[in-house]
């Protein structure tokens, strides 16, 4: 069975590595500020005894005040996971680091949110639409978002 | 006298980057994908794979539809495992709202998504194969075998692609009575058929020159790039979820998981080929036990689960197929997200691709087994 990790345990790894007012936990899932979300990440996949080594998946959900996105971690070894959570409040010009650079299965998954919620992430290789056309108008999947038709 | 040969040697070439355009609309994209490559001679020295051609917008409609009516939604994601989807939306709304499941309509689950695999590794085998200029010999041996599972599908569910049978609860109908002797006489046959696929083409030279060590993905990218199912464990990895995280009663059936050694092609071909002798170890057990009892425990027809969120996934045919589902108490989901494993697959394409000529380009992204529905959603 997949465990999940004990938000005690992870948060005595990552105290040491940024300050305390920059994640807390909602239920095992640690939430963290934006601008600490790499090296978390960085923390996670690298602490030995956690290594969170596999990206599962990135949801983005548009919560009208804000916009969250859900990241799952897996540790393929230690068969544990991880979900970790990042708020976005600009919602006029949202935008986040990309994680690329450590998760390669991240890219696509950035770019579909990208296409499709308007969140752009900084220092992503080729950040474009992935689904939709170049020149089609708005993110779909915002809950604001008219259609033209 | 100029030997022809000679005199070609004596050439210094020096060859422009081609761009070359594969796609949309090609035989072996087993849909609407297309692959810019850019080619030094025959080599490619970079891909860019461009997807989207078959976008319905599936997360977006599900948002407008009620809970139940999003099922035959799941369907259409990766067409040739509509079970197996409809299973992974179903286990992550229950798990979402609470509900129940009989012990009976968990084993008919299990049944049905171990037939779904075979059928949908058979597809995969025999398109892997067409690729490879096989052209359509083995496809319809294992297409013979293919057809006798639809027959048992449209058995229970009527339908003899999208089956919309799974209900949040159960499932919609029980099996009806000559389901069990057909699906016995299928599991006797099998064993036999598959010896032959392995006898016609685990040898064969052809084969083995295009497909050994050919698209060879690392252990470490395979991981780092997200890729899941037989490509993820034909590198090495003992990783399903069957196994790693067991739903649908999977921790009371013995089976094993086969993995390879190179993460070639020739390895993902045979970890599909094992997994189908697995799933038939499953189905067996599955008929052994099946109990008698209810198949559904009815959920109302516009029910509201409460506000939440649940993820939950399976090990479907392509890789981890995971359900994201997030409730604000109304009768619609506020959120559907779908982990696709057929789109992470492509995450390690271009790495795969990088270095191989244009013809093995063809066979590689066979090997992967992707279903378009699924990536592009």
């Amino acid at each position: 069975m997949t465990t999940q990790l004990n938000s005690e345990n992870i948060a005595t790894i990552i105290q040491k590595h940024i300050s305390s007012s920059d994640y807390y936990f909602e239920n095992n899932t640690v939430v963290v500020d934006p601008s600490q979300m790499i090296t978390i990440c960085q923390v996670l996949k690298t602490t030995p005894g956690i290594e969170l080594d596999y990206l599962s998946s990135i949801t983005a959900v548009d919560y009208l005040d804000y916009f969250e996105l859900v990241y799952l971690f897996y540790s393929i070894v230690h068969n544990h996971c991880l979900t970790m959570k990042v708020r976005c409040p600009d919602k006029k010009n949202p935008s986040l680091p990309s994680i690329t650079s450590l998760y390669n299965g991240a890219n696509f998954q950035e770019r579909e949110i990208y296409d499709l919620f308007g969140i752009s992430f900084t220092s992503h290789p080729k950040l474009n639409r992935i689904f939709l056309w170049e020149g089609f108008h708005g993110h779909p999947l915002r809950k604001d978002y008219e259609s033209d038709s | 006298m100029v030997i022809l040969s000679e005199r070609t040697m004596k050439v210094t070439h020096s060859t422009d980057s081609v761009f070359i355009n594969l796609g949309p609309v090609h035989p072996s994209t087993h849909g609407v994908f297309r692959m810019r490559a850019h080619v030094d001679g025959e080599v490619i020295t970079e891909i860019e794979p461009i997807f989207g051609y078959l976008h319905r917008g599936i997360e977006k409609l599900a948002e407008g539809k009620s809970y139940r009516q999003i099922i035959p939604l799941t369907d259409r994601l990766d067409y040739v495992s509509s079970m197996t989807n409809n299973l992974a939306y179903c286990m992550a709304v229950e798990k979402l709202a609470g509900i129940e499941v009989p012990e009976r309509a968990v084993y008919i689950r299990v049944i049905m998504s171990e037939l779904q695999r075979i059928l949908s590794h058979l597809l995969g085998i025999g398109s892997f194969f067409n690729d490879m200029g096989t052209f359509f010999t083995p496809f319809f041996y294992m297409f013979v075998q293919k057809e006798k599972i639809t027959d048992l599908l449209e058995m229970v569910s009527g339908q003899r692609l999208l089956y919309n049978y799974m209900r949040f609860g159960g499932v919609s109908h029980d099996l009806p009575d000559t389901f069990l002797p057909a699906l016995n006489r299928f599991l006797r046959e099998m064993p036999a058929e598959i010896d032959k696929y392995e006898h016609l083409l685990n040898e064969n030279e052809i084969v083995l020159a295009r497909s050994k060590n050919v698209g060879v993905i690392s252990r470490e990218m395979a991981i780092n790039s997200s890729v899941s199912g037989p490509v993820l464990r034909a590198t090495g990895v003992n990783w399903d979820i069957r196994k790693v995280d067991p739903y649908s009663y999977y921790d009371l059936f013995d089976f094993d998981v086969p993995v390879g050694t190179k993460g070639d092609c020739y390895d993902r071909y045979r970890v599909r080929i094992e997994e189908l002798r697995q799933s038939l170890r499953i189905l067996e057990q599955a008929i052994s036990k099946l109990p008698a009892g209810r198949v559904l425990n009815p959920v109302p027809l516009r029910f509201r689960p409460p506000a939440g969120e649940a993820y939950s996934h399976v090990e479907s045919n392509k890789g981890e197929l995971g359900f994201h589902v997030i409730s604000d108490g109304s009768d619609k989901p506020y959120r559907l997200h779908v982990r696709a494993p057929s789109l992470l697959n492509l995450s390690a394409l271009r790495e795969m691709l990088i270095g191989w000529k244009l013809a093995d380009a063809i066979i590689i992204f066979g090997s992967i087994d992707i279903c378009l529905g699924e990536v592009d959603r």
